[in-house]
This record gives structure tokens, C-alpha cells and sequence, in this order.
């Protein structure tokens, strides 16, 4: 009886323990690859290369053409997938009455969702670039980019509209409203803080990507106007990473980037958490 | 007093399940009818089909007639908007938007037309005060509604119903969320409103129904058992049924 209580003490501690340095392991990991790229970065970042463009003549490196053509993509993007994702959302959540053909579109978008996105790039390569001749240009990109990002906001919307309460549309409906003033008046309004945070997340993947980006948007490091960019190639910081570390050997140059990339992330994240928090809370209230 | 809306031979089917059987009913004028039954016997349903709030519901097939206005409800190309207005609804549980007092007020007219900002004023604090809540939000009309009280929101939500400035008024159990002091709040401001409204209440509470009502209407299992004046369904009730449920034998 003592030598089992006795096993099961010491089988305990040993599960405590192991469970215990999994989570030091994790934590160790997340802390190294911040600490080294910051370490790496910071003696390089200068204020000289976050400002200006690269020049083959003075032979110097600058990061604004890319770090520009990274908001010109995520802005870009997002005005294409808002109103598609929402409005494919809408019409799924409030209009489609064949359960059937829902759950196969719904099933569909799932698994757009979980295709590699250099499978994106591939096919976004052949239709936007060559078949409709846009090139390679920030456009193509920022509508692979779209499609790639169809389903998180198509959920992410889904998921917000299903939480209004059904009492709502009903209050609505019963002074006479139809289902499309319903819709915008009562229902979507609600959904706004969740629309929000399913752009965080996509924007949080669009600054990640890259393998698609490589195929569609292509290399180049031009300073251009937002319209002007949108018909060039011009690659956005993932992909200057790529370049540089890869094609140049300069990682001096890779890690800065690395560590703008990382501050962006931490910072999505924290906006994320924080929204969703606030819907939650809100919620409670309801 | 004139009948307002006569229901003839009225069924209702939901897939093969047959809800309401061949209901007859007059509802008059400035009266206040009240539904009463078990859980489940069809008051809901059937107070959701004057209004046609059933349309939203998949798979229900009605037949028979509820005539409001020289205007046939059942199976018709009614202007269901204009219906709602005319036939407003009040839901069990305060359904306030997510919106200030005022624009939940002012959400009805606006679907109506209304734009005018001093008719809109003039409509948001009239509304108010038929409902007897004016005093207590006048100070905070821009201020969200999910801030009110269960009681306060449901005074808001009939205010909102009376905006559009209906005929008939239909309650769907609206006090059963509420505690005794806003209950009685919302009855006597039901009895005034009976003066230039006509009101249909689902409740269970039949006390609420003696309280308030001239007439009732007994449902048990989609039949309308029986159907008379207040008093008499509560002092001399013709059919077993209602008896034993008035004088809480079952139920």
C-alpha cells in the first residue's frame, strides 16, 4: 500500500516535471528567436535605411520601397476582400435556405483555408498574372491575397452575425423592417468589433506571406505611388527578406526586416486579443 | 364594438405536425384579449400569425381565414411591412437594438419614411410617454438602451411598437422576464393603452389575464378550447378543460 502511494508520488512529480520544462522549452524558443533577431538587427537599423530606396549607384540598401509596398498590398487587399468576405458571409448566414448547398460552400471555403499558399501563387501566377494580364504586379498579389484570404473573414464574420440574437431581427421584422434594411440597420452593426478582429487576423497573414507573393508580385524595390505600384512589380518585406538573405548574402539587412516583421506581429496579436476581449465583455453586458 | 380581426376555420401545420386546429375567433376593438394554455398548445403561434411574423418560419402551412380590415391574411400577397405597422408586436423577452433610446424609437418611422428631424423628436418623446417612460430616460435619450432595466427595456420596446403608431398591439408573454414591480408597471400601462389600442396578450400568468383582460381564450394541444368573457372564462367556465385549468388543477 506505502510503495503504491509512494509510485504514485514520484509518477506525479515526474509528469509535473516533464510538463513543467515542455512549457521552459517553449518559452526558451519564443525568447531565443526574438532575442537573436533583435540582436542581429539592431546594430544595423539606421534611420537612413528605413527611409529611403536602394541605389546601385551609391551602392546602399534601403527598406522604404518595401516596407510602402507592404501597406500598399494589406490596403489594397483588404478593400477587395472586405466587401466579398462580408457579403458572401451575409449571404450565407442570413439568406441561404438549402442547408445542403450551405454546408458544401461552407465546406469548400474551410478548405480554401487550409491549401499552402504557394499553391496561391502557382495559380494566381497563371490567372492574374498571365491570363489577365496584369503582370507581375502589387495588383496580382494583393488578389491572391484576396482569395487567400476569403475564409477568414467570411468566418470570422459568419461567426459574429451568428451571435446576434435571433430577438433582434425579430424586434426589426416586427416594425415592418424587411431582411436587407435588417440586415444593415440591426444586425451588421453588432458584428462590427468581429469583422474587425477577422481583419487583424488577415492582415497578420497577408504581412506573413510570402510564397504566394514571390510568384505574383515579383522582386522589385521601386519607390512608387500607391497607383503606380499597384501595375509594378514590387515586392513587399517578406519577399525583400527572401531576397536579400538569399540572393544577396546580406543578412544584416534580412534581420532588420525580421525584426520590423516581429514588432508588427506582437503588435497584431496584442490588438487582436484586445478586441475580441472587449467583444466578450460586451457580450456579458447583452 | 366592431370585431377587428375574425378568424375563420384557421389551421396551421408545421411539416406534418398539426398546430392549430380550425380556431375560430373574433378579436374586437378596444379590448384586451388574453391567451392562455400550457406550454406549447399554439398562443404563440397563433398570436405570430396576426401579423404574420410566422412567414419567417420554414416549412409552415396555413389554411382557413384571419380577416383584419376587410384584408385576408392567410396565403395572401399582403404588404407585410404596412401589416406590421398597422399589427405591432411586443416580444417576452426586452429586445432593445444595440442602439440609444432615441434611435430605437426612431428606428420604425425611419423604416416608414420619416426623416424630419423635429417630427422624429416630436414622435420619439410621444412614444415615450404613452408607454409611461418618458420621465425616466428624457435625460439620457442619446445613451445606449442596453443600459435600461429588464422592466425599463420593455416599456421601451412597446414605446417603439407604438411609434409607428399601430391599431393593434400584440404581446407575446411580455412580462414573464420581469419582476412583480415592473409587471404591474407594464399592466396598468397595458389597461391605458386599451383605450386607443387593441391588444392581444399571450400569457401564463392567469392572474395577469383576470387582472387585465375582457376577454380570454383558453389553447390546450392547438385546440381553442373555449373562448369568452374574462370574467366568465374565470367564474363559470363551460368546458372541464378550462376549468380544471383556471382553478390551477393542471397546468
Amino acid at each position: 500500500m506505502i510503495s503504491n502511494r509512494l509510485e504514485r508520488c514520484i509518477y506525479h512529480n515526474v509528469m509535473l516535471f516533464l510538463a513543467f520544462m515542455a512549457t521552459v522549452f517553449t518559452v526558451f524558443i519564443v525568447v531565443f528567436i526574438i532575442g537573436y533577431v533583435l540582436i542581429r538587427a539592431i546594430p544595423h537599423v539606421s534611420w537612413e535605411l528605413l527611409s529611403t530606396k536602394p541605389s546601385y549607384i551609391n551602392e546602399t540598401i534601403g527598406l522604404l520601397p518595401d516596407i510602402l509596398n507592404t501597406v500598399y498590398i494589406v490596403f489594397a487587399t483588404l478593400v477587395f476582400v472586405l466587401p466579398l468576405g462580408v457579403g458572401a458571409a451575409v449571404y450565407l448566414s442570413e439568406y441561404a435556405k438549402n442547408i445542403k448547398v450551405k454546408r458544401t460552400i461552407e465546406y469548400a471555403i474551410e478548405s480554401l483555408a487550409g491549401i499552402p499558399s504557394i499553391i496561391y501563387g502557382l495559380v494566381g501566377m497563371l490567372i492574374f498574372c498571365q491570363y489577365m494580364s496584369l503582370k507581375t504586379s502589387l495588383l496580382a498579389g494583393a488578389l491572391t491575397l484576396t482569395i487567400m484570404n476569403l475564409p477568414t473573414i467570411i468566418r470570422t464574420t459568419q461567426e459574429s452575425l451568428d451571435s446576434v440574437p435571433i430577438s433582434y431581427r425579430e424586434g426589426a421584422f416586427g416594425l415592418g423592417a424587411n431582411k436587407w434594411y435588417t440586415i444593415r440597420t440591426v444586425v451588421l452593426p453588432c458584428c462590427i468589433d468581429g469583422i474587425v478582429t477577422g481583419c487583424i487576423l488577415a492582415v497578420g497573414r497577408m504581412l506573413g506571406e510570402s510564397a504566394a507573393l514571390l510568384f505574383t508580385a515579383g522582386f522589385a524595390h521601386k519607390l512608387n505611388g500607391f497607383i503606380d505600384a499597384l501595375s509594378s512589380s514590387g515586392s513587399t518585406m517578406t519577399v525583400a527578406l527572401y531576397v536579400y538573405a538569399k540572393e544577396q548574402g546580406r543578412f544584416d539587412v534580412a534581420f532588420v526586416i525580421a525584426a520590423i516583421m516581429l514588432l508588427m506581429s506582437l503588435m497584431i496579436n496584442y490588438t487582436a486579443g484586445y478586441l475580441s476581449k472587449r467583444i466578450q465583455r460586451k457580450r456579458l453586458v447583452k | 364594438m366592431n370585431s377587428l380581426i375574425s378568424v375563420r376555420n384557421f389551421n396551421l401545420y408545421y411539416g406534418d405536425n398539426h398546430a392549430l386546429h380550425n380556431i375560430n375567433m373574433d378579436i374586437m376593438e378596444h379590448e384586451i384579449t388574453a391567451l392562455i394554455g400550457p406550454s406549447g398548445c399554439g398562443k404563440s403561434t397563433f398570436l405570430r400569425c396576426l401579423n404574420r411574423m410566422n412567414d419567417l418560419i420554414e416549412n409552415v402551412r396555413l389554411d382557413g381565414s384571419i380577416v383584419y380590415k376587410g384584408q385576408e391574411l392567410v396565403n395572401s400577397k399582403v404588404n407585410v411591412s404596412a401589416l406590421r405597422k398597422s399589427v405591432g408586436m411586443v416580444f417576452q423577452k426586452p429586445n432593445p437594438f444595440a442602439m440609444s433610446i432615441y434611435d430605437n424609437i426612431a428606428y420604425g418611422p425611419r423604416i416608414h419614411g420619416v426623416k424630419n428631424r423635429s417630427a422624429l423628436d416630436e414622435i420619439v418623446e410621444s412614444s415615450l410617454k404613452k408607454a409611461a417612460i418618458f420621465d425616466e430616460v428624457k435625460d439620457r435619450l442619446k445613451s445606449s438602451a442596453l443600459g435600461l432595466s429588464g422592466g425599463q427595456q420593455q416599456r421601451l420596446c412597446i414605446a417603439r411598437a407604438l411609434a409607428v403608431e399601430p391599431e393593434v398591439l400584440l404581446m407575446d408573454e411580455p412580462t414573464s422576464a420581469l419582476d412583480p414591480i415592473s409587471t404591474g408597471k407594464i399592466e396598468e400601462l397595458t389597461c391605458e393603452l386599451k383605450k386607443k389600442y387593441s391588444i392581444v396578450i399571450v400569457t401564463h400568468n392567469m392572474q395577469q389575464a383576470l387582472r387585465i383582460s375582457d376577454k380570454t381564450a383558453f389553447f390546450l394541444l392547438g385546440d381553442l378550447v373555449e373562448m369568452d368573457s374574462t370574467d366568465n372564462i374565470f367564474t363559470k367556465p363551460k368546458d372541464k378543460r378550462c376549468e380544471d385549468y383556471v382553478t390551477g388543477r393542471f397546468g
